[in-house]
């Protein structure tokens, strides 16, 4: 489903991804864990084009990404949800406007058929109650709940989690990995960066080690987090746990 | 004997005492007797003239200057802004040729003085007698006088629109920055095509910020009209001028002004109270 090949992207000076390639197929939940400043997140980014790679390529459902202007930018887009750390919900816009906006404006659904597609998505995180409510009232682990709905609205081929938990209050971590395990369990492919080694070794298939813009392993869990191949892994998981 | 120690010390212990105020009440006392002898001076000293100023706050003339100090106001802001935000998006752009044009049109139209450029849209007919439209460099479709197509209304609404443009486009531009930059990028993520991006998510949140300055500035292009009385275009100024130097009446006439400026400005005000109230939603 996802093929990234020989990655490479440079912020300045800096050089971030320094040739990463990758394999996730469909249905698989792939964890990408490293230390900060590994590039996990630059690597999550550049599956829908967010960052543009200096050299190698990334292919979602066989279609390269990103090499065809403007308006197959966006289409692919639509096929791949992305989820933030810090949510970015549109503040001005209720819960449902949220939702709604890009299967009627990226995607020019009917609004009927969107209207029954976000109550199905309010029920599905459990926050049926919430649809005329605007982002600014709700609880962080609400507003990533909704976040993972409107991701979800475009009903994408792959969902992309930039760190989901890391902005939460530790209360609220649980209610939100809850629907991600719920969402992996339905088969959907996902690619999740992360801090939370439970969920990785309870919901993935595979655990990518990132560092230093490399990756350094990656394999089942029960291989990557609890028999490391490589010193910088064993550092990092015995650092995390 | 052990339930009631609490309230023993509670009734015993140091009472934390209210915060005095000693200066409030004869400072109060004194706001009261200046007023009390602004009203009183209003309303007997004879010069004001009050019953003149009520002969003409709703005269005819009266009341069309107010309708074209309103009519500037209106044209002054809707292409102040239309053009404001179009430089706005310009200076933000990273195109260096347009960003720099509309860098340097906020330099010229900031620095010089509006009365100097009504003045100087007035004369525009000394620099170019007749204006011609067609193909830039090529052949010319028509053309007409210079005069006859830029009157004194016209020269007033360009002068004040292109004067508020340079203002306006500071406001909207500070407006777009204020945006949180995952706000962009969440709408790019999500494949909302760019010009629904702008409209729908990035402006009505920049409108928050932009609301209360661009109050200030319709409220000051209302007074800002008043220096149109230079081009002998009967709005309110002007027009109370020439009331005042047939009959003498000067302070009941510029009452008469400031009444009305009062009022226009006062209805300005609850406008923007509503439409920084709708802007503000989903926001405590």
């Amino acid at each position: 489903m996802i093929e990234i090949d020989g990655v490479h992207k440079s912020f300045g000076a800096l050089h971030v991804l320094r040739g990463v390639s990758l394999k996730v197929a469909t249905g698989e939940v792939a964890v990408v864990l490293g230390p900060s400043g590994s590039g996990k997140s630059t690597l999550l980014r550049t599956i829908n084009h967010l960052e543009r790679p200096d050299a190698g390529t990334v292919h979602v459902d066989g279609r390269l990404i990103g090499h065809r202007g403007e308006r197959e930018i966006l289409r692919q887009r639509t096929e791949i949800g992305f989820v933030f750390q810090n949510f970015n919900l549109f503040p001005h816009l209720t819960v449902r406007e949220n939702i709604a906006e890009a299967p009627l404006s990226a995607q020019r659904r009917p609004k009927a058929e969107v209207a029954l597609a976000v109550d199905r998505l309010l029920l599905r995180v459990g926050l049926s109650d919430k649809a005329d409510a605007y982002p600014g009232t709700l609880s962080g682990g609400q507003r990533q709940r909704v976040a993972i709905a409107r991701a979800l609205a475009l009903d994408p081929k792959v969902v992309l989690f930039d760190e989901p938990t890391s902005a939460l209050d530790p209360e609220l971590v649980g209610e939100v990995l809850d629907v991600m395990r719920d969402l992996a369990r339905s088969g959907t492919t996902m690619v999740v960066v992360t801090h939370e080694i439970g969920f990785a070794r309870e919901a993935a298939d595979t655990v990518v080690f990132l560092d230093e813009g490399l990756v350094v392993e990656h394999g089942p869990p029960g291989q990557v987090i609890d028999h490391p191949q490589h010193e910088r892994t064993r550092a990092f998981i015995s650092r995390v746990l | 004997m052990t339930t009631t120690a609490p309230a023993v010390r509670h009734t015993t212990g140091p009472k934390a005492a209210p915060a005095r105020h000693p200066l409030r009440w004869p400072a109060a006392a004194g706001v009261v007797l200046l007023l009390a002898m602004a009203a009183n001076s209003l309303v007997t000293n004879p010069a004001w003239e009050w019953e003149v100023v009520g002969q003409y706050l709703f005269a005819p003339s009266v009341l069309r200057a107010v309708l074209l100090t309103l009519e500037l106001t209106a044209l002054g802001t809707v292409f102040g802004f239309a053009l404001g935000g179009v430089l706005a998006v310009m200076r933000l752009s990273p195109n260096p040729l347009l960003s720099s044009v509309a860098w340097g049109y906020v330099w010229v139209f900031r620095a010089v003085p509006l009365i100097l450029q009504l003045l100087f849209w007035y004369n525009l007919a000394l620099l170019y007698p007749r204006l011609s439209f067609g193909i830039p460099f090529g052949p010319a479709f028509f053309s007409v006088g210079t005069m006859d197509l830029i009157g004194p209304v016209t020269a007033a609404a360009l002068g004040l629109a292109l004067h508020q443009a340079a203002y306006a486009a500071e406001i909207v531009r500070g407006g777009l920055l204020a945006v949180d930059p995952g706000q962009r990028e969440a709408a790019a993520a999500l494949g909302i095509p760019r010009v629904r991006r702008f409209f729908r998510i990035i402006l009505p949140q920049a409108m928050r910020s932009i609301v209360p300055n661009a109050g200030n500035e319709i409220i000051g292009l209302v007074k800002g009209t008043s220096v149109v009385y230079i081009m002998a275009l009967p709005e309110l100024f002007y027009q109370v001028q020439v009331i005042y130097m047939r009959n003498g009446r000067v302070v009941a006439l510029l009452l008469v002004a400031a009444i009305w400026y009062l009022a226009l400005t006062t209805v300005m005000s609850v406008v923007q109270h509503y439409v920084e109230r709708h802007y503000g939603r989903g926001r405590s």
